[in-house]
């Protein structure tokens, strides 16, 4: 048979700091391995302790007292019936990095009538348990907040019609709680750069950490906030330092008058209390108060510099390709964001539903600056084997969203409304033209 | 140019993609003082292409206009000259997400074919990862050999022309990912195991009672491809299957092809230590 090669198998063993994908049937929790933390998994808590050091794609029972006890292999020729089933404690932890999905060999086997049976363990890759849990988002054991219903598959189209690769500049808009973000870095490898366009507050990321990339991918994380977008585009954006009053200033002036400030606030308070404790708390409390006024400044200079750096990637109006997937209508996201896209490069868009991708279309061919327009959606169907049983099981149509993809070219120039042509310069077309403007 | 990288302006010896209407696309290598025709005129390498931006318009001789693209691996495969039948983007992108692949992943994959599948793994492997593609047709092999040269990818991959299920893919416990598209996949199943990346692995426990009496003589079982840590997918229906650990031989339904992959699980009852992860793909 095959020689084995000569590496540790360290990478594939459990380790603190490590995400891991919890496994029951076919319920999955992403979950952090952390010293002595309780963990709660379909209505049962437990340490994840005795974990680590094993193999992922080990199955555990939980005891008494949520310590996890590796289970033994059962061994053949036993019983036939559905003795050695039963074990409802059963768990199996699952990496995030590099195995297999199963949840159909699950599905299949229940649908075997063979519920509680035992589950040969699996190795089950955390990207993929991560398409399979937004399937199940449905479910409650699946924390997610902002949750579209995005289908493996449709997101398999997402990056594969979005050429995401190593090295690229991707713009991501997306409020699938970070799992698009996160198969785009993953796809491209720690090179390269993405810059996530987020509305309101902040980014929402939580499922990006899930997939426990090396810490130098986030260096190529950027983020910029939607509603600066056509600031950014105007001219207009505001990246000077500023002080927390949003008052411009510079820093060596504002140091002082910060000192100046204190030294002046002293001897007021020196002669209006005369109680020596007194006076020690209120100098304590200016000493705070300074204290915090430092790291909100330090904290709106952090902020800043990722606001200008992202900026300046965004600038140059030549991002390699784009991905919006949210709940919001695409429409304006799009017309906005593509004006940061270099021509000849692609960019799609999912959408829960169809209209506003019809929409987005129109705008597109009407505007012009985009060819191959092409609205799908496809289909999953998933099969039961048996013999002289195999059939489809259910045919998924239409859950799974659809998707806008195009191709960027050089905006026409000199366009005006009389001349628009459409992307085709079809014969008939340009007489018609001719015979109008004539 | 390249496959696995974007670039700004056309050179001398690119591929570039011309876009002449909807559905009406062609690949042209530019090179300088040549001329293509198109059905709005000629474009003149030299002065048309070179030095222009990938996305701009070009104005044919006649007075009509095209589009210049940059080449994608999915432009390719509507583009590219057929020597066998192909899969398209929509196969390929769930291929590739099943497959896990991504940056430094090494893959296996038999046979090349048109080399449309072998494209997109390029691109999303690059610039770490490798290929290493297996074509048993002379022709095809070379075709694909000098392709991948002229598209700038020639470093990720090796072309082998050999017959994948008696050489196996040329090298051993180092794959990621195996794709097998071939006429009897589970021939190739032994050479496909020791391609595969080896771990130490806790032992299975048995697979339930069903698959016992599948797998036993006479029993039936669907299956298509057998691997064990990664897909593999095959688009023909076949009848036998074998373990690869112990030879022994069971018997398989035909399936009928459809859509899509599912994955199930197989335990050969006769040596018990191996563990089968079985896919499908129909198309």
């Amino acid at each position: 048979m095959a020689e084995s090669v000569n590496d540790s198998d360290a990478e594939s063993r459990i380790s603190f700091g490590d995400y891991v994908v919890l496994k029951r049937g076919d319920v999955f929790k992403s979950v952090q391995v952390e010293n002595k933390k309780k963990v709660i998994f379909e209505k049962q808590w437990f340490f994840l302790d005795n974990a680590v050091g094993q193999l992922f794609g080990t199955r555990f029972e939980i005891e008494a007292g949520g310590s996890l006890k590796l289970k033994a292999a059962k061994h053949s020729g036993d019983s036939l019936d559905s003795k050695e089933a039963g074990q409802d404690n059963r768990h199996i932890l699952d990496d995030g990095k590099s195995q297999k999905l199963t949840r159909d060999d699950i599905e299949t086997l229940k649908e075997q009538g063979l519920k509680g049976q035992e589950i040969v363990q699996q190795l089950i890759d955390n990207s993929t348990t991560f398409k399979d849990k937004t399937e199940f988002a449905q479910e409650k054991y699946i924390k997610k907040k902002k949750k579209n219903h995005l289908r493996y598959d449709t997101l398999a189209q997402i990056l594969t019609l979005g050429n995401i690769h190593a090295g690229s500049k991707i713009l991501v808009f997306e409020t699938c709680a970070g799992l698009v973000l996160g198969s785009v870095m993953e796809r491209m490898g720690g090179f390269g750069s993405v810059i996530q366009m987020y509305p309101g507050g902040g980014p929402t990321r939580a499922g990006m950490e899930s997939f426990g990339f090396p810490s130098h991918f986030h260096e190529t994380l950027h983020e910029f906030p939607l509603c600066k977008v056509n600031a950014l585009l105007a001219g207009t954006l505001d990246l000077s330092e500023k002080d927390a009053d949003g008052n411009r200033r510079s820093e060596s002036s504002q140091e002082t008058s910060g000192v100046s400030e204190e030294r002046s606030s002293e001897p007021q308070s020196m002669e209006v209390s005369v109680d020596p404790q007194e006076e020690m708390r209120r100098v304590e409390r200016e000493r705070l108060r300074e204290q915090k006024a430092q790291e909100k400044k330090v904290k709106m200079e952090e902020k800043r510099k990722k606001l200008a750096s992202a900026a300046a990637l965004l600038e140059g109006r030549n991002a390699d390709g784009l991905v919006i997937a949210s709940r919001f209508h695409p429409c304006p996201v799009l017309m906005g964001l593509l004006k940061f896209i270099a021509p000849s490069r692609p960019f799609v868009v999912y959408c829960q539903y169809r209209e506003p991708l019809i929409e987005c279309y129109t705008k597109l061919r009407e505007q012009g600056g985009a060819i191959s327009l092409r609205l799908t959606d496809s289909w999953l169907r998933h099969y039961q084997v048996l013999p002289n049983r195999t059939h489809p099981v259910l045919l998924m149509s239409g859950g799974g969203g659809y998707l806008l993809s195009g191709t960027t070219v050089a905006a026409d120039a000199a366009k005006t409304r009389n001349q628009q042509k459409s992307e085709e310069p079809v014969a008939k077309r340009l007489k018609l033209d001719e015979i109008s403007s004539a | 140019m390249s496959f696995v990288e974007y670039s700004e302006i056309i050179q001398e010896g690119d591929v570039v993609i011309i876009f002449q209407g909807h559905e009406s696309m062609m690949p042209i290598k530019v090179q300088s003082g040549a001329q293509t025709q198109t059905r709005y005129g000629a474009i003149r390498h030299s002065s048309d292409l070179i030095g222009q931006r990938f996305g701009s318009k070009v104005t044919c001789s006649k007075g009509g206009w095209v589009y210049v693209l940059h080449p994608t691996p999915e432009l390719w495969t509507v583009n590219l000259p057929h020597r066998t039948q192909i899969l398209y983007t929509t196969d390929i992108a769930n291929i590739t997400l099943m497959l896990e692949l991504k940056p430094g992943s090494v893959v296996c994959e038999s046979g090349t074919g048109s080399g449309s599948l072998s494209h997109s793994i390029l691109r999303t492997i690059a610039p770490t990862g490798h290929l290493h593609t297996v074509e048993f047709h002379a022709q095809r092999a070379e075709k694909a050999m000098q392709e991948f040269k002229e598209h700038k990818v020639s470093h990720l991959v090796t072309v082998r022309n050999q017959d994948v299920c008696k050489d196996g893919f040329g090298i051993t416990g180092i794959a990621d990912a195996v794709f097998l598209d071939i006429p009897s996949p589970w021939e190739a199943i032994t050479h496909a195991k020791s391609a595969i990346k080896r771990k130490e692995i806790e032992k299975t426990v048995k697979i339930p009672v069903v698959f016992h009496k599948l797998l036993g003589e006479g029993g039936r079982m669907n299956i298509h491809y057998v691997n064990e840590r990664s897909v593999s997918l095959s688009r023909h229906s076949h009848r036998h299957t074998v373990c690869s650990d112990c030879l022994n031989i069971f018997h398989a339904e035909v399936a009928r092809a459809d859509d899509i992959a599912i994955r199930y699980l197989v335990l050969c009852n006769s040596c018990e230590h191996s563990r089968f992860l079985v896919d499908t793909v129909t198309v």
